[in-house]
């Protein structure tokens, strides 16, 4: 009888999202097979041989992967540094991080079309102090989509892996140095492997977030395209919808791949299963 | 291994001045007397805070975006508050499939979920721009209300609620005085996360722009793209306030554990 409760109480919602978001989801998946009234697949083909968009696709890729490391290389050390400092120092930090989380993905790009411009903070100081004789082009290449998204994402990895290695029982790192084991042998032996399904899911949101970020590669990026750039384009300045909604399928594939492939790698490395 | 720590926390030091430095900088550089933005700026003014207050698209967009965040954090409470309660209450079939619809639209890339929208919503069941950005917000803050709601209902003992019944109140009596109170701080903090969440979307809002409808981050996008004075840092300027002050009051409610658990 409960149940009957909980189907009604679920209901609108879920009326709420089918009609607004699933079924507009599957109508632009299933229109990318239709063109003039019969099955085709025709606009994948036509992208997959268009050097123009796999060029897209391969600077999207590249810049997400380089991102993701990035976040990655820079993450767990200062995530290790923050889940040992006692509970004041942690919470301070981790405020810090989930300030900049908070803020508008505007307003943190524009703070980088500040600092990276020609004559910008940073080729300022750089020519101030002669370490460069012309102002670097950072800003609108793919470097400064680098830079912007790292900013953008450093925090997520950061406080995610904060949340894995503070549940690590300091009892077992102890264990392992009574046992006589050196702190960074404990810490290569017991705390990264006990890190890794939250290094994965951390990897995850970051690459994803890269991936599909549209904020930052509009303002930092300049001509460079993006996928996510590259479908604003096509359905607004182009009006071309059909390859809009090739597009959107490709992103969506691409990003349920690597959920999934990922979900799978940190199930496999959870030490508690 | 003193120096080790020493030198681990000169690299975290160093990297909280990549994340925070860029915000200072805006801070700093919006009391710029001139009309180009720079940094160090050049005098000390409020000027350009004056400005926002003149520009009139700034303050139209910041009243729509306001109500659509409002209006549609409450639509998503009306929707998503029963639907927690059922997902954490009841155990039944389908379960897991429906947890995982509700917390798709996070899942799904942002300008996927614009663009199918726009398509649909505006294009084939033509919609007015002003409805559709209501229902987009309306999805896109679901999957935080229920989420934020479940975990607080985690949380919190039914048998109390069985107990109120079995004494002869009515479920929807129960509900409002006896698990309502109880949840009412996850409540409060789901609101405002899903109001920052709304109040900054770019994704979805960027497709529903038209003649008299746009949202202050895309009409910040926009005067971005086009022009380079002070007004955006001092926009940004009290974005970050506003941004600070709602964090403050979620750290309040329900810690920070709320970002750290994933």
């Amino acid at each position: 009888m409960k149940n009957r409760y909980a189907y009604f109480l679920i209901l609108p919602g879920l009326a709420f999202l089918t009609i607004f978001m699933v079924i507009p989801i599957l109508l632009t998946v299933g229109s990318t097979f239709v063109q003039n009234g019969s099955f085709t697949l025709g606009g994948y083909w036509h992208f997959f041989k268009d050097p123009y968009f796999l060029k897209i696709l391969l600077t999207t890729l590249q810049v997400s992967v380089v991102t993701t490391l990035l976040c990655v290389v820079i993450g767990f050390p200062v995530a290790y540094y923050i889940s040992k400092l006692p509970p004041r120092g942690k919470s301070v930090l981790l405020a810090l991080a989930i300030f900049p989380l908070l803020t508008s993905s505007v307003v943190r790009s524009f703070s980088w079309m500040i600092l990276l411009g020609k004559r910008g903070l940073i080729n300022n100081t750089l020519l101030a102090i002669g370490l460069i004789q012309e102002p670097l082009d950072i800003l609108y290449t793919p470097t400064a989509m680098i830079i912007g998204l790292v900013h953008l994402f450093l925090p997520l990895i950061l406080i995610t892996l904060v949340g894995v290695m503070e549940n690590i029982d300091p009892d077992v790192v102890k264990a392992a140095e009574s046992l006589g084991a050196s702190k960074f042998t404990a810490f290569r032996k017991v705390i990264v492997p006990l890190s890794i399904p939250g290094l994965i899911i951390g990897s995850i949101l970051v690459f994803v977030g890269s991936l599909t970020a549209y904020t930052t590669p509009a303002l930092l990026g300049g001509k460079q395209r993006v996928i996510s750039t590259f479908l604003y384009q096509n359905a607004i300045t182009l009006n071309d919808w059909h390859s809009a909604s090739v597009i959107a399928t490709i992103m969506m594939v691409i990003t349920f791949v690597v959920i999934a492939l990922m979900n799978r790698a940190a199930a496999k490395f959870n030490p508690k299963e | 291994m003193r120096e080790n720590n020493r030198g681990l926390a000169l690299f975290t030091g160093l990297v909280y001045v990549f994340l925070l430095g860029p915000l200072v900088i805006i801070a700093v550089s919006s009391f710029e007397p001139g009309s180009i933005l720079k940094f160090p700026p050049s005098g000390f003014s409020w000027r350009w805070y004056a400005n926002i207050f003149d520009v009139e698209m700034f303050m139209s967009t910041f009243r729509t975006s306001m109500a659509v965040s409002l209006l549609g954090n409450l639509f998503a409470l009306l929707l998503g508050v029963p639907a927690a309660y059922a997902l954490s209450r009841y155990s039944f079939r389908g379960k897991e499939m429906l947890n995982a619809v509700f917390i798709s639209p996070v899942l799904i890339p942002g300008i996927v979920l614009g663009f199918a929208m726009l398509k649909y919503l505006i294009v084939a069941y033509h919609l007015p721009i002003y409805t559709a950005l209501l229902i987009g917000h309306t999805v896109i803050m679901l999957p935080f209300i229920i989420r934020v709601i479940a975990s607080s209902l985690a949380n919190f003992d039914f048998s109390v609620e069985e107990a109120a019944l079995s004494l002869g109140a009515s479920r929807l009596h129960t509900f409002f005085k006896v698990v309502l109170p109880n949840i009412r701080s996850g409540i409060i903090a789901a609101v405002l996360i899903a109001f920052l969440e709304s109040f900054n979307n770019v994704d979805i809002s960027v497709f529903m722009t038209g003649p008299g409808v746009s949202t202050l981050p895309i009409q910040l996008l926009t005067y971005v793209e086009n022009y380079f004075d002070p007004t955006i840092a001092a926009i940004s300027v009290l974005l970050m306030i506003i941004t600070s002050i709602l964090m403050f009051l979620i750290e309040r409610l329900m810690g920070l554990s709320y970002f750290t658990k994933r």
